[in-house]
């Protein structure tokens, strides 16, 4: 259960013994920290899988289906920022992780994905269960391992690990032939490990960071833009400290809800396609962007000769590809943001005396983009007959307080969790944002689980994505994984009828779910919980049942088919085209 | 402004190198004159020249990207410096005796050199950069040209 060994376990483990490849996977895995590998077995990882037997050290959870092991892996490293493990068997279980390793790919999610390949003789021939899945992934892993002899393998599992958890994160794939795991070879584990093409830069240049105080200190209208990679290196301290100091307005993607505490006065909630008035306007009317960890998603900026017209862009960012990617970029400054933002704050901290006269010149643009979010805010006509999904993520956060870990899945119900749901810390929300994987919301709570024990974990999803890896109900009842799996049942895909209703004239086209089975009775099939609400009154008094329930607990929110997402820009509109919705 | 650049990669001797900056091309449309690539004077590393055409950014997003490939080790643009680019062609030729002589005129013009000769057919082997093989290839056209075969650009800083 524990990811850290003790001090005779490791030297046990470290010890220069003949072994196979399979026990050498295990021996590194558990020294790397390694505390749960989520996984299916099958004929080229047989030998890894009779290694586990009988292992007291190694921890395996067994899925239902690879993907629902790999989103379980991802759920696990967005929550802890730890490295997320799945293992899975050659051809049909390696392609079964091929959409979860786009999801943690498209999000920088560090991933070690370990498959078995056939054996070295056979790779090439088009033998049983055999497929080029290091060629299958190649745009979308960080990196590909073919360890083609038992002696490699530590040492290329440590670069693994080393790669996926470094410089901007992401998925790395060792694929394993299945005669490697089997040969047995003495035991090295290298203390140290070398990669001449791999030296990620974490630190700023000085200049580029004094050119940034600059700006900022020039603007008068200054915005903060704050994404993902504010949660991945950690820097929401230093973003606050930021802050703090200056008084600057921040807005936080979709990946970068909990950067910034939800309660901060300053926060203007997520921009973008379905964004806040105040964070959509404070972008069009800004006159220096500084991205911090962002990268411009066509989600946030909508088309892109419309977004921050007026702004000076300064981008912050660990990978140097994607400073003027898609945005003119007036000041780049490539490193860690948390490293970048504490030689920002040093350096406008020399400048206290210029602050402080600055905040007051830029105090009308603060006050200005504070009455827009009050004025403005998000809103949705609430009913005491019909049970509304926004009222029932208000009740979630006002249960919670913000300190649950909450996983979404795609689509509408995602929308109304990243907007009224309460994010309060890092790691706390959990989502797909950049591939926008349906299926991900609910395997990915049970690793958030199991890198959590303590905490809650709540996962929201919508009848479809539910649907999608619901087989992974059995895990939760079995290990009794405590996780909270909330359906917003609206017996159709809302998102996609939302489109067909605003954008293709309620042309209704394939989005009709009925015929779902009762989720309630589904839960109870595996073993789970299952609970039911169709109004107020009973969603308060179910959610409070399963709050106090030790296990896992599904609840079936059941709500209206038309309910919409608002605010909404269409696509190929600019942020100045917010349709804001019903008063 | 649209200019033609060279890029020097010098990458690990991985299988699967190639195929991943290939790779990177075809995913990002960038737009490739050619890539070469051959053993470097480093033992382990080859060193791959890739001709791209673009703007300044678009050719700096190109370098970028390459760079974060964990098998690639250095990443040079070319042309902030002085450089010299040169191509290899094969050209097979149908030739009729009255024109031979032209033919050789051109030949000896472009510093070019027939590699194989038979009763109706020449192998002229040509080296330049793209432009001068390009302008070549143009004028023994009327000839009919049987087979050309090009290896793209290698390149190098001068001095």
């Amino acid at each position: 259960m524990n990811g850290l060994l003790s001090a005779d376990a490791r030297e046990r483990m470290l010890k220069r013994d003949e072994i196979s490849g399979s026990e050498i996977l295990l021996r590194t895995l558990l020294l790397e920290g390694v505390e749960c590998v989520f996984g299916y077995p099958g004929g080229a990882v047989l030998y890894i899988y009779d290694a586990m037997h009988g292992n007291p050290d190694f921890r395996h959870l067994l899925t239902r289906h690879e993907q629902g092991a790999i989103h379980a892996a991802d759920g696990y490293a967005r929550s802890t920022g730890k490295t997320g493990v799945c293992l899975a068997t050659s051809g049909p279980g390696a392609t079964n992780l091929v959409t979860g390793i786009a999801t943690a790919y498209m999000d920088s999610v560090p991933l070690v994905v370990i498959t078995g390949n056939v054996a070295t003789s056979l790779i090439g021939t088009d033998s049983f269960q055999e497929a080029d899945i290091i060629g299958i992934t190649q745009p979308i892993t960080k990196h590909g391992f073919l360890v083609r002899r038992a002696e490699d393998l530590a040492r290329t599992i440590r670069e693994a690990f080393y790669i996926a958890n470094t410089g901007r994160k992401g998925p790395v794939l060792v694929d394993i032939p299945k005669d490697v795991s089997a040969d047995i070879v003495p035991f090295v584990y290298p203390e140290t490990i070398e990669l001449p093409g791999y030296a990620p830069e974490t630190e700023p240049r000085e200049a580029d960071v004094r050119e940034l105080a600059d700006a900022i200190l020039e603007s008068r209208k200054p915005l903060l833009l704050a994404g993902g990679g504010v949660i991945s290196s950690g820097a929401s301290g230093e973003l606050a400290e930021l802050i703090g100091m200056t008084g600057i307005p921040v807005t936080t993607t979709l990946l970068g809800l909990g950067g910034v505490p939800a309660s901060h006065e300053l926060w203007l909630g997520m921009p973008g396609m379905h964004g806040t008035y105040a964070a959509n306007q404070a972008l069009m009317q800004c006159d220096l962007l500084v991205s911090v960890g962002a990268r411009f998603d066509d989600r946030v900026t909508m088309r892109l000769d419309g977004f921050a017209r007026r702004a000076r862009i300064a981008h912050i960012d660990i990978d140097a590809a994607e400073i003027g990617k898609l945005v003119p970029t007036a000041i780049g400054v490539a490193g860690d943001a948390a490293l970048v933002l504490r030689t920002l704050n040093e350096a406008l901290r020399e400048r206290l005396e210029e602050i402080e006269d600055w905040i007051e010149e830029s105090a009308p643009w603060a006050d200005h983009v504070r009455r827009m979010k009050h004025e403005v805010p998000l809103r949705y006509r609430d009913s005491e007959t019909e049970l509304k999904p926004q009222y029932v993520m208000e009740m979630i956060a006002r249960t919670t307080g913000g300190d649950a870990i909450v996983t979404t899945d795609v689509g509408q119900h995602q929308m109304w969790a990243a907007q009224y749901g309460r994010y309060e810390h890092p790691r706390t929300f959990l989502s797909s944002g950049g591939l926008g994987t349906m299926g991900f919301g609910f395997p990915s709570a049970i690793g958030a689980q199991i890198g959590n024990p303590n905490r809650l974990v709540v996962s929201v999803n919508g009848d479809g994505g539910m649907q999608m890896c619901s087989q992974e109900l059995a895990v939760c009842a079995i290990h009794n994984i405590p996780v909270k799996i909330v359906v917003f049942n609206n017996r159709t895909l809302g998102m996609i009828r939302q489109w067909q209703e605003l954008i293709y004239e309620s042309r209704y086209s394939h989005i009709d779910l009925s015929g779902s089975p009762d989720f309630v009775k589904l839960a109870e099939a595996y073993g789970v919980k299952g609970l039911r609400a169709s109004n107020k009154a009973e969603a308060e008094r179910v959610w409070q049942e399963a709050l106090e329930t030790d296990g896992p607990v599904l609840i079936d929110f059941v709500i209206a088919k038309d309910e919409l997402v608002f605010p909404m820009i269409p696509q190929g509109k600019t942020l100045a085209d917010m349709i804001l919705g019903e008063e | 402004m649209e200019t033609k650049e060279y890029i020097s990669v010098l990458v690990l001797d991985t299988p699967g190198v190639l195929q991943r900056v290939s790779g990177l091309f075809a995913r990002r449309g960038y737009n490739i004159d050619s890539i070469t690539v051959g053993s470097s004077e480093r033992e382990g590393m080859s060193r791959m020249i890739v001709a791209a055409r673009g703007d300044d950014r678009q050719i700096g997003q190109i370098c970028s990207q390459l760079a974060k490939l964990i098998d690639v080790v250095a990443v040079i643009r070319l042309n902030e410096r002085p450089a010299v680019a040169r191509e290899l062609m094969l050209i097979k030729l149908t030739i009729t005796p009255e024109h031979r002589l032209e033919v050789q005129h051109l030949i000896d013009t472009f510093r070019c050199s027939i590699i194989d000769a038979g009763t109706n057919v020449l192998i002229v082997q040509v080296v330049g950069d793209k432009e001068k093989n390009d302008a070549f290839l143009q004028l023994v056209k009327s000839y009919g040209i049987l087979e050309v075969t090009r290896t793209g650009e290698t390149a190098m800083n001068r001095g």
